[in-house]
Parts: C-alpha cells; structure tokens; sequence
C-alpha cells in the first residue's frame, strides 16, 4: 500500500470531509507538480479555514496526502504561529505588538479589546499549535502578534482576514460591535 | 475586501516613484485592463524579444541590488544560474515582509500585482526558470488572493502559462502563502517552508539557493519590490536607471517611515537622494510637536540604532580629489547601502523607525528582544537560549530586578551569538542588544542599578 492511499485511524472523523473540500484540496495539491509535500501549508490552511483547527484526523487526513507520516505534519503545525490543533474563538483578534505598534499604544489596544470581548489579558497562548486565549463563549480570541508590516499607520490589528489601521482605544468597542453575531 | 486604507500625498520634490508610480494614482486599482492602459507588460515584450542574457546583463549594468535586506546585486545572483545546465530552474518570489519596519511590498502585493507578475516573467525569462513560486505571508490573507486572481487573468491574456506570447517560453506562476513565522524571510528558511517542512534555513555552504535551491534545484529568490524593478530597467533602460541611484547602487529605493514622526510611510526615492535628516525633518514633517529626536532604527529591527547627536568620522573625496576624513553628524548620513555601512549600521530593508525623547530605550530594546525571542527556529543553540535570555534579562530590568551586571551580561550573550548560527538571524537577534547598550549606556546602567545601590 503506497503513501497516498494509507488509511486513516478515525474513519468517522474523515466524513466531514465533503466533496467540495476534496476537490480543493486536489486542487492545491495540483499547484506542486514536484512535490506533493510542499502542498502541506496550504492543505493546513485549508483544513483550519474549514473545520476551525486541524485534529488527529485533518493532521491524518493530510499525512496521507502529501505522503509522509502524521509527525511529520504535526511538528510543521507546532512550528508555525498561524496553525493551532484546537478551535479559537469564531473571529480572532490579533493586535501587532512588535516596536512601531508599541510605540503608537497597541499594548493599551489589546488591553481594550481583552476587555470588550471578555478575554483575560493576561492569559497568552502557550505556542506549539495551542489555541489564542478565548473568551468563554467562544465568540473572540485576542492575542499579541508580531510584526503585520504595516508600521507606518500604527498601530494595527488584524481582524479575521481585514486589518484595521490607526486604531485608538475609543474606537475599539464600535470596531467589535462589528464583529458580534 | 478591506485591506490598508491607501492615501499618499503628492510626490516630495525628491521622490521618483518608479515601483509606486500608479499605485498612487487615484482609481488605479489591481484588474490586468487598469495594468495594460498604464503600459503595463509592455517590458515583458521587450524581453521577450531579447536574448536571456541580454537581460541578466541589463540588470547587472542598471546596478539592481536586492530590496529584501541584504542588498546583493541582482545581475549577479541571476548570473550564478548556468542558463542551460539542463537541470530545472525555479524562481520564488519573497513576499514574507516580515522584518519589523518594513511595509512596502504589503502595498506592492495588494495593489498593483501586475507588476510584481510582470517582474517575474521577464526573471524567469533571463533565468531559464519554468515554475515561480510567490511566497505571501498569511497574514496577507487579501493579497494571496489578489496575487492569485491577476495570476489567472494575465494566464488568460497569454502573458503567463504555455508559449508566452507566443514565444514559446512557458512559465507557470502559484502563490504559496506562509503561516506567521519571521525566519521565512531567510530565503532558505523560506524554501524548507516552501518544500512542506518546518522553516529551519539550511546550513551554508552552498551560499546560494542559485546552487541548490527548491527540490534541491538550482533557484533564484528575490524580493517583491526587486523584481518589480527588473520591469523598470528594460523600460527605461539600463543607463538611465543606473543613473537614478549612486555608483554600484542604481535606480529607486522604497523607505518606510514609522514611530515617532509627524507623517510615516513610504518614500520612494532615488538611491541616495536623501540624508537621514532630511528624510525625517523634510519629507516625514519631523517630529510631533514640542518632541526631540532620540534615536533612528535605519533598516528594519536589525539594524544597529543611531543615537541623536551622534557623531561619524567617514572618509570623502575632496575637492582636490584626495580623500580625506571629514565628521559628519547622524542626520547628514546618506540613506544609502554604502554610507550607512560606513557607520557601522545598515540599510536592510528600507524600514526606518523613529525614536523620539519620550522613549524608554531599554522599552524599546525589550521589545525588540521579545520580537527575536518569539521568532529564533530554534535550530542553533546560541541564537535559540541567547535570544530568550536577552529576552528575560531586558524584562527582568524593566520590572525593577535589574542587577548591575546586566549591561555586560547581555552584552556576552549577544556577542556569543552573533556568528555562531546557520542563518543571520543570529546577527540579528544581536545587532539591537549590541547597539543599544553600547548607545545608551547610561540608561541601561541607571536602570540596572536600582536594587543593588
């Protein structure tokens, strides 16, 4: 049995994965005519922007993909900052704290915005594929990141996919509101 | 899709945008009918018309050197290929912009992705390359996308994919984006990313991917906004361009101003054209009022700080023609590889951040430890503990526990890291720490003294 047909361990877990998703995927796949491997991060992506986080069964599920072994997918997950193994909250807030931030008073902003969405601002994600800190309804994640380059209208944040610029700490509460459900 | 909201004033008298020209434009935006009504791939049939080494020397003659951050001439790094060694060549593009300071290809990528497009052809044309890899950011969700569309549209007008233009060249362009990770600006950092692996660069020797690169393969990398100018030089030919910058420096060079001035942003400018006075007092508006200057980081979180007042002895022609030593103040530094090289910092990548008198340096250091500390791969032992130590030392400083060997304990770790790792990460994870004590040694000392006085 070759690489790409290895089976997976948790079958039940595989069926979320629809057609449409296997279509995608194979299209990703189809962009390294070299290496099925280097399809790794983008079928990370993929499987996060889906299903929230990538578990046993994504990280399985890629594996047998791109032909190497589950580990060999979880240490690119552990390594990368982006890819987290459990769920965040449904729009994450990541708030630049690198020096053009800083100097501009993102640390007040991500202050600001632990406390609109109920996020303890102190808590901070332990790396190695660990989730941002989550409010307890799981609506918000806020977390520190580093440098978004985009320095010069400090300071920054990146909301879900859209950054917004020149933030001040009375704009955060409307700037939120966007963003409840 | 929002993206950076996009106001830039009326060119400086000192500007010459070349990269921003259309950018600036109002209603220009990223569709290949908007590229093509501004000349756009009009280069590409140029080159196209060329031989591959006409290129490669075009850009060797025009003086480009990389805009990434370590500013190697470009003619001679495409020049390391062998153009039919019968191997396969890949180009890839690094659009990681993720050295602390830096914005321009943020801009580049979101709003004018023909160019960078029309960049990489013509390389990949003069380097014999047949897959290009665009390497994006993910935090540049919105760009990977736009990079993508313009990708398939100009596939569609033929200027990308099988027989381009009928040439019979045939290029096939992905975008490739990366997830958070600083050492994939490290070009072969960047490529383990690319191969599916985590981005610990590969030990040197070989010195270039152009030796072995993607898939082991013979490979260029390139900034975004290097290539972009690739398209510039055939446009404008190989003499005018040169002329633009200073000797073994052509063209335009883009500057990002941010911190502590009245306007940041970007300036492109011909290499050269400006001190660094002038580029904060006259083009950035100086500072806010009622503040002094402080101190200027001058190419991107790595590079060595200036303090203000500081003073240079550098070597210039006279009139006579002889040389001779003359002193110079840190504000009549010329913003160029060269000059500031010749006081021991450099130009990197272009991202100059500005310090005023209410700033903390030992804040500013710390923050700049705990940017190094997150991002080490963690591969070299010296750069992985000696990060995080200068990281806890300039913390532990900053919460009272500041002891009087501090100063000279970061100051040993520092320099036992630099030089002794696989990547320049080590270098510059050092060069702040190493800059700052020896700059500010005064407050460093006040603020390490507190508990044993």
């Amino acid at each position: 049995m070759g690489m790409n047909e290895r089976e997976t361990q948790s079958g039940a877990q595989v069926a979320k994965v629809t057609p449409e998703f296997e279509a995608q995927a194979e299209d990703l796949i189809s962009r390294y005519p070299v290496s099925r491997r280097s399809a790794t991060l983008p079928l990370l992506h993929l499987w996060q922007n889906t299903f929230g986080s990538i578990d046993d069964s994504g990280v399985e599920w890629i594996a047998a993909r791109v032909g190497v072994g589950p580990v060999q997918v979880v240490e690119v997950i552990t390594f990368y900052p982006w890819f987290r193994r459990k769920s965040a909250g449904r729009t994450i807030i990541r708030v630049c704290r690198t020096l053009s931030c800083a100097l501009a008073g993102s640390h007040d902003i991500k202050e600001k915005f632990c406390q609109a969405v109920g996020v303890d601002p102190h808590s901070h994600s332990h790396g190695f594929g660990a989730p941002p800190p989550t409010a307890p309804d799981g609506e918000f994640s806020v977390e520190f990141v580093e440098c978004l380059a985009c320095c010069g209208s400090a300071p920054v944040a990146l909301i879900n996919d859209d950054l917004h610029e020149r933030i001040q700490p009375e704009d955060v509460p409307a700037i939120v509101k966007k963003y409840q459900s | 899709m929002t993206d950076s909201t996009f106001s830039m004033p009326a060119p400086h008298p000192k500007e010459r945008r070349l990269i921003f020209e259309n950018i600036s434009k109002p209603g220009y935006d990223t569709s290949l009918e908007t590229y093509l009504r501004h000349g756009g791939y009009e280069s590409l049939k140029k080159a196209l018309g060329m031989k591959p080494g006409e290129i490669v020397d075009a850009v060797k003659a025009a003086n480009l050197r990389g805009r990434g951050g370590a500013g190697f001439p470009c003619g001679m790094k495409w020049s390391f290929i062998k153009y039919d060694d019968g191997k396969p060549h890949y180009l890839v593009v690094n659009g990681d912009e993720s050295e602390p300071g830096t914005f321009k290809d943020r801009y580049i990528l979101h709003h004018d992705p023909h160019q960078l497009i029309e960049g990489v052809v013509i390389s990949a044309f003069a380097t014999n390359c047949h897959l290009s890899y665009i390497y994006i950011r993910c935090e540049f969700p919105h760009a990977a996308k736009i990079v993508w569309k313009a990708i398939q549209e100009a596939r569609a007008a033929g200027f990308v994919g099988k027989n381009i233009l009928g040439s019979g060249f045939d290029l096939d362009i992905y975008v490739h984006q990366g997830a958070a990770a600083y050492i994939c600006g490290e070009e072969t950092g960047l490529l383990e990313s690319l191969e599916g692996k985590r981005a610990y660069p590969r030990i040197k020797p070989p010195y270039f991917p152009a030796v072995l690169g993607l898939y082991m393969q013979p490979t260029i990398v390139n900034n975004v906004e290097t290539l972009c100018h690739v398209k510039h030089i055939l446009r404008l030919g190989s003499e005018e361009y040169a002329k633009m910058g200073t000797p073994g420096d052509g063209g335009t060079r883009t500057l990002c101003v941010s911190g502590d001035v009245a306007r940041p942003g970007f300036y492109e400018l011909p290499v050269g054209a400006v001190t660094l006075g002038e580029l904060i007092f006259d083009l950035c508006g100086g500072l806010r009022p009622g503040r002094k200057l402080k101190a200027v980081i001058p190419g991107g979180s790595s590079a060595k700080v200036l303090r203000a007042g500081e003073k240079f002895k550098i070597k210039a022609k006279g009139p006579d023609g002889a040389m001779t030593e003359k002193e110079i103040d840190m504000l009549d530094v010329v913003m160029d590889a060269a000059s500031l090289a010749a006081v021991g910092t450099m130009v990197g990548s272009g991202g100059v951040i500005v310090m005023d008198d209410t700033r903390n340096m030992v804040q500013v250091l710390n923050n700049l430890n705990q940017f190094y500390a997150h991002e080490s791969c963690g591969q070299c032992t010296p750069c992985r503990e000696g990060s995080l130590w200068m990281s806890k030392i300039t913390t532990r400083i900053l919460d009272g526990g500041g002891v009087e060997k501090d100063p000279a304990t970061l100051k040993n770790v520092a320099d036992n890291i630099a030089g002794r790792t696989i990547c320049a990460f080590g270098e510059a994870c050092s060069w702040p720490t190493q800059s700052f004590l020896t700059k500010f040694p005064e407050e460093f000392s006040a603020a390490s003294a507190k508990l044993l006085n």
